[in-house]
C-alpha cells in the first residue's frame, strides 16, 4: 500500500500540468499520530503534500456535492461507491471528474489501538500488515488485521467500481464475508432489548451531528434536525430527540449508505452508528438484492417503483 | 504557603466524609475513555487517565439547561408568565479537574461575569464550586498549555491542587475554599512548608520540560483583524472541516449557547442548549439571510474569535487554554496550533493570492 504514493502524485501533477483538471482532492499528513486530513492541491508543484497510508478513513467523496471545477479525487473502494451515488443523484458530473483509484488494503481504528495502551501513542509506523507503536518507554508490533476499521474488516468491495486510472494493480475480494452477524443478533432480541440495546448505544451522544457531516449522503441544504419551520426535532439532550434524529438519520441512507464508516470514525463519544445503517442495508439486500454505489446503471430501489416489488400495500 | 500530605490511603475515607456537605464530580471511565460525572455515594474518581473526553464545563454551565417554565392554560392566573425554575447550588467540589480546565473557567467568566452582563446560572453554579485540581505529571503530546497562558501545573481558577507522589497526594492549599474543603475531608497532615515547596517546584519543571508542542501568540494583537480576516490561507485551513462543531462541544473554552422553548400540551419550558459556531444555524437570521453562509467564514470564525477578537477584546491573551481537546477529536484533523502560527506569522505584503 506505501507504494501507491508515489503513483498518485505522480497521476496528479500530470493532471495538473496538462490542465485535466483544476485541483486534486487527497490527504496529507496530520499533526497526531493515525490522522491525516484531507486536503487539495491546485499545482503540481504541491502534490509531494499527498500521503498514503492506513490513516485515509475519510470519505473524500463528501468534499464533492455540488462543486463545479474539474476535479481530480484519490478513491478507495468506498469512496467510490459515494461517487456512483453522487452521479446517481446529481450531486456530481462524472464527467468532472478524474479518478485516481486506490485498490483499498483496510484502514485502522486509532481508537482501538489507542485503547490496547495504557499511555498516549507518540508514534506509529506501518509496514505493510504490521504496524508499530511507540509510546513513553513502549515499542509494540502489532498485526495490522487485528486492528482494522470495523467497516473494513467485513469490506467487500476494496476496489474502486469507478475509476479513471489505478495507482496498482486490484486487491482481491473477499469472499464469502458474513456481512451481518452483528445485525441479525440484533434482530433476534426480543423488543425490549433492542430498544433497550439501541438506548444503550446512543446514551452518550452529545447530538454534534458529526456522524451526519463526515457522511457523503448528507448533502441536504438544511437538515431535518436543524429546521426551525417547523421545528421537527428538539435540540435539548432529551432521549426522544436524540433517537429521533438518530433513526431519521439512518433510514435517510437506507439504500444509499455504503458502509464507508466514515460516520462512525468520526463520532468523539465512540459510538457505532452504524449499527442503524448496516440493519437497512441488509434490509435493501434481502428485499431488493441491492448494495448501493455498484453501478451506475441502475436507479436505486428506493427510488424506484418495481412491479414485483416484495411489499403488497405498494401494488 | 501550605501543604497537606494526602496519603492514598485516607483518599477514600476523606471523599466519603466530604460527600456529607458537597456534591462531588471526578472523571470516571465507560468503556474508553474518562469523563467528568457526579459521583455517587462511595464511588470514587478515577484518578488514573490523561484527561476526559469532553471538558467539565458542564458541571458549572450544562449542554442543555432549563431557565424557565410557563403555562399556557389561561385558566391559571400565571398563565404566559415566564417563572424561574428551582434549582440546586449547594456546594459541589470538582476532583480531579487539570489546570488547563479550571483556568478555562476564568477566561469564560469574561463572557458570563461581566460588568455589564451578569448569566445568574453560571455565576451561582461557579461560586457553589471547589475545583479541586489535579497536575499533570505526564501531559499529552497534543498539550500545549505552557505557551497559552497556563501549564501542568498552573492554579489560576484552583482552590487546591494535588500532586500525585507515588503513595500520596500532595495537597497544595490555594484559597479559603480549598482550605475549607481540606477540612470537611478531615484530611490534616501537615507537612514542611519549603521542603513539599521544593518537591512540587521540581516536579512541575519535570513535567512542563515534557511539554514540546507549543504555539506563538504574541504577534497576534498587532496584526490587524481587517487583514487577518481577509488572508489567503483560511481557504486551506478551512477545506477539510465538516462543521462537525466537535472541537467547541470538546472545548472548555467554547461558551455559545442557543435559546429554545418547548412546549408540551399547556406547559413550556425556556431552555438553553451548547451552540457552535461551526453550524451554519448559528448565524441564520429569520429573514433568511445567513451572514456566515459558508463553512470558510464558519471556520474562520472560530479562529478569529479564540485567536483575534478574544484577544483584542478582554486583553487576557488568546480563549484557549492548550487542552489539546480539539486536535485530538477533530475527525478531520484539523490543527489550531498550525492555524495559530499562520495567524501569528501572517504578513499581508507576503501574501502570495
Ligand atoms: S457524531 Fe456521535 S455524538 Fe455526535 S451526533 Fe453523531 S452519534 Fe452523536
Ligand atoms: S451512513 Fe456512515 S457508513 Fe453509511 S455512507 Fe454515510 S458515513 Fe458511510
Ligand atoms: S472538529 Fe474539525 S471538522 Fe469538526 S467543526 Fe471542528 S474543525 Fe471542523
Ligand atoms: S481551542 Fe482546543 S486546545 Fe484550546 S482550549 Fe479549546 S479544545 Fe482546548
Amino acid at each position: 500500500m506505501l507504494t501507491y504514493i508515489e503513483k498518485i502524485k505522480e497521476i496528479s501533477s500530470r493532471l495538473l500540468q496538462e490542465g485535466k483538471v483544476d485541483v486534486v482532492i487527497g490527504f496529507r499528513k496530520g499533526t497526531v499520530p493515525m490522522m491525516n486530513e484531507p486536503c487539495f492541491v491546485k499545482r503540481p508543484e504541491d502534490v509531494d503534500n499527498f500521503v498514503w497510508d492506513s490513516n485515509c478513513g475519510i470519505n473524500l467523496a463528501n468534499y464533492l456535492a455540488n462543486r463545479k471545477e474539474k476535479i481530480g479525487i484519490v478513491v478507495k473502494g468506498c469512496d467510490s461507491r459515494n461517487i456512483v451515488t453522487h452521479i446517481i443523484e446529481n450531486k456530481i458530473k462524472q464527467d468532472q471528474l478524474f479518478i485516481i483509484g486506490v485498490p483499498c488494503k483496510a484502514m485502522i481504528d486509532r481508537r482501538k489501538i489507542e485503547a490496547m495502551f495504557e499511555t498516549e501513542i507518540q508514534e506509529v509506523i506501518e509496514a505493510e500488515d504490521r504496524i508499530i507503536v511507540k509510546g513513553h518507554g513502549l515499542e509494540k508490533t502489532i498485526n495490522k488485521i487485528d486492528v482494522l476499521q470495523e467497516n473494513c474488516a467485513i469490506c467487500v468491495q476494496r476496489n474502486p467500481v469507478i475509476y479513471d486510472e489505478l495507482v496498482g494493480e486490484p486487491v482481491e475480494e473477499k469472499k464469502d464475508v458474513d456481512r451481518y452477524e452483528d445485525v441479525r443478533k440484533i434482530e433476534s432480541m426480543p423488543p425490549q432489548e433492542k430498544w433497550k440495546y439501541f438506548d444503550d448505544l446512543i446514551l452518550p451522544c452529545i447530538r454534534c451531528y458529526a456522524c451526519r457531516n463526515a457522511c457523503p449522503l448528507c448533502y441536504c441544504p438544511t437538515c431535518f434536525v436543524d429546521e426551525s419551520r417547523p421545528q421537527w426535532v428538539g435540540k435539548s439532550q432529551d432521549p426522544t430527540d436524540t433517537r429521533t434524529f438518530h433513526f431519521l438519520r439512518a433510514y435517510h441512507c437506507a439504500g444509499r449508505c455504503t458502509d464507508c464508516g466514515a460516520c462512525e470514525r468520526a463520532c468523539p463519544m465512540d459510538i457505532k452508528v452504524r449499527q442503524f445503517t448496516k440493519k437497512l442495508e441488509k434490509d435493501c439486500l434481502d428485499l431488493f438484492g441491492w448494495e448501493a454505489g455498484m453501478t451506475l446503471e441502475k436507479r436505486p430501489p428506493l427510488d424506484t417503483y418495481r412491479p414485483d416489488d416484495p411489499d403488497d400495500f405498494i401494488k | 504557603m501550605k501543604v497537606i500530605k494526602i496519603d492514598k490511603k485516607e483518599w477514600a475515607g476523606g471523599l466519603e466524609r466530604l460527600s456529607d456537605s458537597f456534591l462531588l464530580c471526578g472523571p470516571v471511565k465507560k468503556d474508553k475513555f474518562h469523563n467528568f460525572k457526579e459521583l455517587e455515594k462511595g464511588e470514587l474518581p478515577d484518578m488514573n487517565l490523561l484527561n476526559t473526553r469532553l471538558s467539565p464545563k458542564s458541571i458549572v454551565y450544562p449542554q442543555s439547561e432549563i431557565m424557565f417554565k410557563y403555562t399556557l392554560d389561561e385558566n391559571q392566573k400565571d398563565h404566559n408568565i415566564l417563572k424561574e425554575i428551582d434549582k440546586d447550588y449547594s456546594p459541589r467540589g470538582v476532583i480531579g479537574i487539570r489546570p488547563c480546565d479550571a483556568k478555562a473557567f476564568l477566561l469564560v467568566k469574561a463572557n458570563f461575569d461581566a460588568p455589564e452582563y451578569k448569566d445568574p446560572y453560571w455565576i451561582k453554579s461557579y461560586k457553589a464550586t471547589t475545583f479541586v485540581g489535579y497536575a499533570c505529571n505526564i501531559p499529552c503530546n497534543t498539550c500545549f498549555c505552557t505557551t497559552a497562558g497556563c501549564g501542568p501545573f498552573h492554579e489560576q481558577g484552583l482552590d487546591l491542587l494535588l500532586v500525585d507522589a507515588g503513595d500520596y497526594y500532595l495537597s497544595k492549599i490555594i484559597t479559603e475554599k480549598g482550605k475549607n474543603l481540606l477540612t470537611a475531608a478531615g484530611w490534616s497532615e501537615k507537612m514542611d512548608a519549603a521542603a513539599a515547596g521544593d518537591q512540587i517546584a521540581s516536579m512541575k519543571q519535570a513535567a512542563e520540560a515534557k511539554i514540546t508542542a507549543r504555539v506563538a501568540t504574541n504577534k497576534l494583537k498587532d496584526k490587524k483583524t481587517t487583514e487577518l480576516f481577509e488572508a489567503s490561507f483560511w481557504e486551506e485551513v478551512a477545506f477539510a472541516c465538516i462543521n462537525c462543531g466537535t472541537c467547541t462541544y470538546v472545548c472548555p473554552t467554547c461558551w455559545c449557547f442557543d435559546i429554545q422553548d418547548e412546549a408540551y400540551g399547556s406547559s413550556g419550558i425556556r431552555m438553553r442548549n451548547w451552540d457552535s459556531c461551526m453550524y451554519p444555524l448559528f448565524t441564520f437570521h429569520g429573514s433568511g439571510h445567513n451572514p456566515r453562509e459558508t463553512k470558510m467564514q464558519r471556520v474562520r470564525q472560530r479562529f478569529m474569535h479564540k485567536l483575534k477578537y478574544y484577544v483584542d477584546r478582554y486583553e487576557n491573551g488568546i480563549q484557549c487554554v492548550g487542552c489539546g481537546r480539539c486536535i485530538r477529536h477533530c475527525p478531520v484533523n484539523i490543527d489550531i496550533r498550525k492555524v495559530c502560527d499562520l495567524m501569528n506569522d501572517y504578513e499581508p505584503a507576503l501574501d502570495e493570492e
